[in-house]
Formats: C-alpha cells, sequence, structure tokens
C-alpha cells in the first residue's frame, strides 16, 4: 500500500493529494481497559498504531503526541511513552474519578509549489511547522492543503462524565449523546460528528470490531450522518470497535460522489497495479482540506 | 444516581422508624441463589451483585459480595469485572455501603433477605420489576441471571437458573 503513495506522488501534480483515506493504514489507539473502579491509583496503558487489521501492529510504530485530558479539563501527562518498531505505548495514571480523553492529532500539509516552470510536490511529511522550510525560495503558486487527522479513546472511572468533550471547533470531533463508556452489545449509541466546529452532515461512518484476523468477514457497519451529523450504531458483538468518519469519501468501494479524495483520487492509478478502477479522474482542481476522526470504544458484553 | 443514593438513606431513617413502629408490614426481598461447586484448578470465590431494575427508574444495587477484608479498601478495585452490574449500578456507588456490602461465598445455596427502607432496598411499589443477580470469578467466567417480576400488594415470585457461574435463582416478596 505505501507503494501506491509514493507511486501517487511520482506521479506528479496530477494529484494534489496522497491518499491517505484509500492507501492508508488505519490509525488507532487501544486502551488496556475502560472502565476503572475509581480507587484513585490506578493505570491505564495505551497502545496506538497504524495498521491494515484490527488491532495488530503491522506497520512501523509512529511518534505520537498523546493529549490527555482528564475528567476536569486538566492535561496528564503520558508516562512510559515508547516508540517501538510497530508500535507506540504510554501509561496514564487513573487517579479522579470520572472520564478521560486520550487524543492524537495529527495536522499534515500537503500541496505543490511551482519552481523553475516545473510543479513539485509538498515532500511527505510536512506539518504547519516545516511548511515554511519545505517550500524553497523563488517558489511560485503554492498550493496547500491540511489533512486533519484525530484519533481518541475513552476512559472512565467510576461514572461517566461528559467535560473532556468540548470540543474545539478544528476538524472531525465527536460529541457524545451515548457516551462511549455506555455502549453495550444489542443497544444503540448515538454520536454526533463536528466538523470545524458545524455539524458534519451526510459522511460516511464506519465501524469495525477488532480480532479482524480471526473472522473471514470484516463485518463492517456502515452509516451516514444526518443533518445535525448524528449517527445511530447499533452494536451486534461486544468488544472494542474502531469508529472513523472521513471527510471525503473512506475505503469502500462506490461512493459515487467523489469530491477531492474521493475515488477519482484516492483509487490508486493503473501502474499501482491490479486495482485500476477505469474511472476517469476528475479535472484536477486546488488542494483541499480533508479531515479524518477514528475513536475506540468498548462495547460492554 | 448519588442523589438518589442519598434519597434512599434519607427513606430509609423515615421507613426504619415505620418499621420500628410496625415491624409485621414491612416488605422483605428474600433472594436465594445456588454457587455451583466448580471443579477447576484455581477457584476464588466469585464476586456477587444483586440488583433491582425497573423501567425509567435508577437500578438500585441490594447486594454486592467482594473481599471486603483486603486493605485499603482493596477489593473495590476488582468490582468492575462484575461489568453488567458495574454499569447498571455500582459505578455510582460508595463502598463499603453498610448493608449492601458482604463478603465473598463459598460454592452453596446461600438466601440473602432485605428489608424495605434499610441497606440498599427500597420500598417496592406494584409493577413489573428485574432482579438481577450477576457472579463475576477471578480467572473464571461470569454470568447474569435476571429474574422478571410483578410485585402486586400480595407480594411476589419468581425464579431463574444460570448455567455457568450461578444456579437457580429464587427471589420472593412478601409483607
Amino acid at each position: 500500500m505505501k507503494m501506491f503513495r509514493t507511486l501517487l506522488l511520482a506521479a506528479g501534480a496530477a494529484l494534489a493529494l496522497p491518499t491517505m483515506a484509500d492507501a492508508a493504514p488505519r490509525p488507532w489507539m487501544l486502551p488496556s481497559e475502560t472502565m476503572f473502579a475509581g480507587t484513585g491509583n490506578e493505570w491505564l496503558t495505551v497502545d496506538a498504531a497504524i495498521s491494515s487489521d484490527l488491532f495488530y501492529f503491522d506497520h512501523p510504530g509512529q511518534n505520537w503526541e498523546p493529549v490527555i485530558t482528564a475528567p476536569d479539563g486538566s492535561v496528564v501527562e503520558a508516562q512510559n511513552r515508547t516508540v517501538g518498531k510497530l508500535r507506540e505505548t504510554f501509561d496514564v495514571p487513573v487517579t479522579a474519578k470520572g472520564s478521560y480523553k486520550i487524543a492524537i492529532t495529527n495536522v499534515m500539509v500537503m500541496g505543490s509549489f511551482m519552481l523553475n516552470g516545473e510543479r513539485k510536490m509538498l515532500p511527505r511529511g510536512t506539518t504547519p511547522a516545516t511548511l515554511a522550510t519545505a517550500v524553497p525560495q523563488g517558489a511560485t503558486d503554492v498550493q496547500t492543503a491540511q489533512a486533519t487527522t484525530r484519533i481518541e479513546t475513552f476512559v472512565s472511572a467510576g461514572e461517566p462524565t461528559t467535560t473532556v468533550f468540548k470540543p474545539t471547533g478544528k476538524g472531525l470531533e465527536m460529541v457524545p449523546v451515548t457516551h462511549p463508556n455506555d455502549a453495550v452489545v444489542g443497544e444503540a449509541s448515538t454520536f454526533q460528528f463536528l466538523l470545524n466546529g458545524k455539524p458534519a452532515a451526510d459522511l460516511d461512518v464506519t465501524a469495525i470490531a477488532g480480532g479482524v484476523r480471526y473472522r473471514q468477514d470484516l463485518k463492517q457497519i456502515d452509516a451516514k450522518t444526518d443533518a445535525q451529523g448524528k449517527v445511530t450504531l447499533t452494536w451486534p458483538d461486544a468488544g472494542m470497535y474502531w469508529v472513523s468518519v472521513s471527510t471525503g469519501g473512506r475505503r469502500g468501494p462506490g461512493s459515487p460522489e467523489g469530491g477531492p479524495g474521493g475515488p477519482g483520487a484516492g483509487a490508486p492509478a493503473p501502474q499501482g497495479g491490479g486495482e485500476g478502477q477505469g474511472t476517469p479522474r476528475p479535472p484536477m482542481g486546488p488542494p483541499q482540506d480533508r479531515a479524518t476522526y477514528a475513536m475506540t470504544i468498548e462495547v460492554q458484553g | 444516581m448519588q442523589i438518589s443514593h442519598t434519597l434512599i438513606l434519607t427513606g430509609s431513617a423515615a421507613l426504619s422508624a415505620t418499621a420500628l413502629a410496625a415491624p409485621a408490614t414491612a416488605q422483605t426481598l428474600d433472594v436465594t441463589f445456588t454457587l455451583p461447586r466448580l471443579s477447576v484448578a484455581e477457584y476464588h470465590r466469585p464476586y456477587v451483585a444483586i440488583w433491582i431494575e425497573k423501567e425509567g427508574a435508577p437500578a438500585r444495587t441490594v447486594s454486592i459480595l467482594y473481599d471486603l477484608g483486603k486493605k485499603n479498601n482493596a477489593g473495590t478495585k476488582w468490582l468492575r469485572d462484575v461489568r453488567s452490574w458495574w454499569r447498571a449500578s455500582g459505578r455510582s456507588l460508595t463502598l463499603p455501603a453498610d448493608g449492601v456490602s458482604g463478603a465473598t461465598r463459598p460454592p452453596g445455596t446461600h438466601k440473602l433477605s432485605f428489608t424495605a427502607g434499610k441497606g440498599g432496598m427500597p420500598n417496592l411499589a406494584p409493577g413489573k420489576y428485574t432482579i438481577l443477580v450477576e457472579a463475576a470469578r477471578e480467572v473464571g467466567g461470569r454470568e447474569v441471571v435476571r429474574v422478571p417480576l410483578t410485585v402486586t400488594a400480595a407480594g411476589a415470585k419468581g425464579s431463574a437458573t444460570g448455567s455457568a457461574e450461578l444456579g437457580a435463582v429464587n427471589v420472593v416478596v412478601s409483607r
């Protein structure tokens, strides 16, 4: 998959955006548990990784900076943070009662510029902080877009609380109608998604249970956000679920309305090998911002 | 939940007074449950929770049996492994609680009796209830048994049977 992306980039200016949604593995965190007694001296440990299958470590470990919000809104320092070959891991002291949010937010800048009559792509891994140095002197017609990826998970000590869900108004965010630590097999959970602080309507939502390796059917649950950005999911089994929302057509064949980062941009180019869909690529427009949100929640059995 | 719990306690004071005045009229709930004797290499007595659910009302814990004797209340750390109860009610309680917390029991048949207005036991007005018993065993399994109950002025009776961690559960409400 990685190869596709490289090829796409090499394919040059025709594609203003790398294909995060389609080619990228899934980013996630996996908490050691989500329900704590609230004794005041408990520990949570979290694995964070990107992978093709949930929840297995099969891609290089990522150096992500987790931001942990305590029930009172204060920020808790992650401890023993280690980036391994296949995963990142860190510990969180659970000392207060209520719900904690563990979040990792990444902002990547994609785009291109003209230099000496040639269109050049911004290097992979460019961030808002490195953008200034990534664009050389003399470059003109700089076109950029941001891809914001937010991954989150939640744990509660004692009764769940809702203070950590205050949206920041940036990128895609989840505001619970059903608390994510209150998901139960056979019951429905409703979540609201916001894009830059406004209801994110008509976005595809997918939910996939962990343990993919040991079943033949992915058992992906597909849903769409309504006009208020809300989606309701009913859990068929207990376990850890990865719930993902993305602007601009995420994985899966046949999201008809394309758009930036949609099937047109997302389909591997024919030379990517075997997966060419023969869909004519829409004419290139300026790069557009995109946002991805993924949370891991435990469905109680 | 905290508020309703406080209310129960307040109510209990009032009801206890009534009970003292007229003990014969106090409603009682008897729950008889069997913990099967299991042939396993490592056996620990299960944590057992008994609670009452009624549609539209918060769940009421009447009993939680756990490692009460541990230093520094350390037994509470594993209460959340009684997972259904934890979510329904346990996580909103402060334990130990008088008349609610108890020590774990060995395999066998046990009868616990609760009096309305004492401990966590509310007065059950006529209506439909579910009495739930959940057993969770360290390095073992977990099981919830639900006993649907229609309480009338005359009382109520119900029973159900578990298949792994719990045997027969019999419930009697009488006055």
